[in-house]
């Protein structure tokens, strides 16, 4: 529960903030009228996603505007104008026309955070591609299944990442990937690919976008659940409303600002807000390269003056870690607003902000499914800490019980746990999960998108997190499915059965744990289980490998042969095991 | 006082506990332990824990940036196992 409220003053607040008023600007809004703050292509001819986020801005003075700001891992330092980000996305855009991709067609990235990235994607929406950026810590397992799912056709990767992930073999089974372009190489390419840059080199920087319907599909972004492959999440051009909206309300960018989204766009945050939402207000974005340094991000809020940072949990509670002491070794004033997204935000680390920033960080809640910030808590709104906030002017949220025959009652009685609900439409809810229609028709009931989450609203409207209503992991503010852990665990030849779960830790909210039962003839030894945590990264990458394995003399299943996941979490936290009448197998 | 020697096997021993698919030999030493071997935040919190387990020197979370290479390591541990 909450300690203590923080209370807002406007008085007290640098910049007057877009919302001052939650309810009125609530009561007034609509998403209709939200969109013609956008410009749309001209005469007509649509909405795009890139138009918003660069070429609208070629023909003001927000054209030499500071459009991004690379911050590399050795120190460099590159700069992106409005006007070069137009130029340098037509190149690319003309860059797939030549190679003859274009519309629907799937361009997949997997990069660090190289301006490339940027790029790449701003291009691929101009020529209409869809634009599918992979997590660069991804073994070759989860690449290949997303790039299967998705149909990727054109690869944007580096010659490092190129062996590393074994990329090539993957081709084999991946006939409908074309061409694969690399960035960061110089000289001959390897065979069968392409260098970025000479593309590039080539390639006019004057390129009209086409028509565009605001349906269009323009962005996949993979998730998890808990069985089955990834799912792969649509979006369409019309979601950058959403995008610029919550820019506006939820993050409140002001023409002035550097926005620094720590987020990588390889997870649906990084691209929301770490490529579009800052781009459509015309502001400038810090990108940072690097992995997470506590000194160098304080450094980079100092010396780059950042005004709004958006950062999440797992780095605030690092942060914590290193202490606070180091954090007022920097000078932060020209920070104004710091937002927290990824899992629940815990009451000591919004307090943690005061003492470090002299800003509390502000906790907000959504997923790749609904596109863009949902429930946020705003600079005008007063805080209660552990508290996700409020629904965005436009969202209508509840608390509700699904019931088995597909009915829905919205629980009105506050601080009752339920099944938090969204009221679908708003813009930027996904479209679908590509080629899987059952599991996007069963997240809808009764006229609710149902989210997965379990929550609670309290009298003021507040809501809380409380937990998942399904076995999907979440790591360092990252969705993994237990599955795809279990089934590349399954093919070392050792492993008998495995049973994965998110065990609860302190600072990245839970820890992929495996519990492995052995085929006869294998005896548990501490080598034995390093050469089957070894296999698994090398699969599955460290992004989603487990980090600890068990050995078991079995794993507990269900009659009809589910693992009891649940069950193994109730061990691993000495928890009463509930009904285990289903058992089967007891060890 | 552990030599340099010692040190380097005992730094290699850990990261091989956290990513045993990884060709230790062929590590660098001027190399990203991060890039080279995978490594990502998480892991890097267990190599820190590791280190402090097999030698009983304190690293503060701080320090996480003086042990990027396995020549940081060895240099980080022999000053401050000294200082001990």
């Amino acid at each position: 529960m909450a300690r203590e409220i923080i209370e807002k003053k406007l008085a007290d607040l640098p910049v007057v903030p877009n919302m001052v008023d939650y309810e009125r600007t609530r009561a007034g809004f609509t998403w209709e009228t939200a969109g013609t703050e956008l410009e749309g292509l001209p005469v007509g001819r649509g909405l795009n996603i890139a138009h918003e986020a660069v070429d609208r801005h070629s023909h003001c003075p927000r054209r030499d505007h500071l459009a991004l700001r690379w911050l590399g891992k050795q120190g460099e330092v590159r700069d992106f104008s409005y006007g070069d980000l137009v130029d340098l996305s037509s190149r690319f855009a003309n860059v797939l026309k030549g190679l003859g991709v274009g519309k629907g067609d799937r361009i997949f990235t997997l990069c660090s955070r190289a301006p490339e990235l940027y790029i790449s994607a701003l291009g691929t929406l101009k020529n209409l591609g869809v634009f599918c950026p992979l997590f660069s810590a991804f073994g070759p397992e989860p690449i290949q299944e997303r790039l299967s799912i998705g149909e990727g056709r054109v690869l944007v990767t580096t010659e490092a990442l190129y062996k590393r992930r074994k990329i090539e073999e993957l081709r084999k089974s991946l006939p409908r990937l074309e061409h694969v372009l690399l960035i960061g190489t110089k000289g001959p390419s390897l065979p069968g690919t392409f260098s970025y840059h000479t593309l590039m080199a080539e390639a006019s920087g004057h390129f009209e976008i086409p028509p565009t319907d605001p349906e269009d599909m323009a962005l996949l972004h993979f998730t998890s659940g808990t069985t089955g492959r990834p799912k792969g999440a649509i979006h369409v051009h019309q979601a950058v409303i959403a995008h610029y909206v919550t820019g506006k309300y939820a993050l409140d960018f002001h023409p002035e600002d550097i926005f620094w989204c720590t987020s990588d766009p390889g997870w649906v945050t990084g691209t929301s807000y770490g490529i579009i939402a800052p781009l459509t207000h015309g502001i400038t974005s810090i990108v940072d390269e690097g992995e997470f340094d506590a000194e160098r991000w304080y450094r980079i809020l100092q010396n780059e003056k950042v005004t709004v940072w958006y950062t999440a949990p797992t780095a605030v509670r690092m942060m914590m870690k290193v202490g606070k002491d180091t954090a007022r070794k920097f000078d932060y004033r020209n920070l104004r607003f710091i937002a927290s997204v990824g899992e629940p935000l815990n009451p000591e680390a919004v307090f943690w902000g005061l003492e470090a920033f002299g800003l509390p960080i502000h906790d907000n809640w959504w997923q790749t499914e609904t596109g863009g910030i949902m429930i946020a808590n705003y600079p005008a709104m007063s805080i209660k800490p552990g508290s996700m906030g409020k629904p965005l002017p436009g969202i209508q949220a509840a608390i509700v019980h699904r019931y088995k025959d597909g009915t829905v009652e919205v629980i009105e009685e506050p601080d009752t746990q339920g099944d938090l609900a969204l009221r679908p439409w708003w813009p930027s809810i996904f479209r679908g999960y590509l080629r899987d229609e059952k599991r996007y028709r069963d997240c809808f009931a009764g006229g609710w998108y149902i989210t997965g989450d379990l929550a609670r609203r309290d009298p003021e409207g507040y809501f809380w997190f409380i937990g998942r209503a399904d076995d999907v992991i979440k790591s360092a503010g990252h969705l993994i499915g237990p599955f795809e852990v279990e089934s590349a665990l399954m093919e070392h030849p050792a492993v008998a059965e495995a049973g994965v779960i998110g065990k609860p830790d302190p600072v990245i909210g839970e820890m992929v744990k495996a519990y492995v039962s052995l085929k006869r003839g294998y005896g548990p030894s501490e080598s034995l289980k390093m050469e089957i945590l070894g296999f698994a990264r090398t699969r599955l990458g460290p992004a989603v490998a487990p980090k600890e394995i068990e050995f078991r003399d079995s794993v507990p299943k269900t009659r009809s042969g589910k693992i009891m996941r649940r069950l193994l979490k109730a061990r691993e936290l000495g928890l009463p095991e509930g009904d285990i009448s289903t058992l089967e197998g007891e060890e | 006082m552990r030599t340099r020697e010692e040190l380097r096997e005992v730094v290699l021993r850990v990261l091989g506990r956290i990513a045993p698919e990884a060709d230790l030999k062929a590590l660098g030493p001027a190399e990203s332990l991060r890039e080279e071997l995978d490594i990502d935040s998480v892991d890097f919190l267990n190599f820190m824990i590791g280190l402090n387990a097999e030698l009983g020197v304190e690293i503060p979370e701080a320090d996480a940036r003086k042990l990027s290479s396995l020549e940081d390591c060895i240099s980080y541990l022999l000053s401050n196992a000294e200082s001990r």
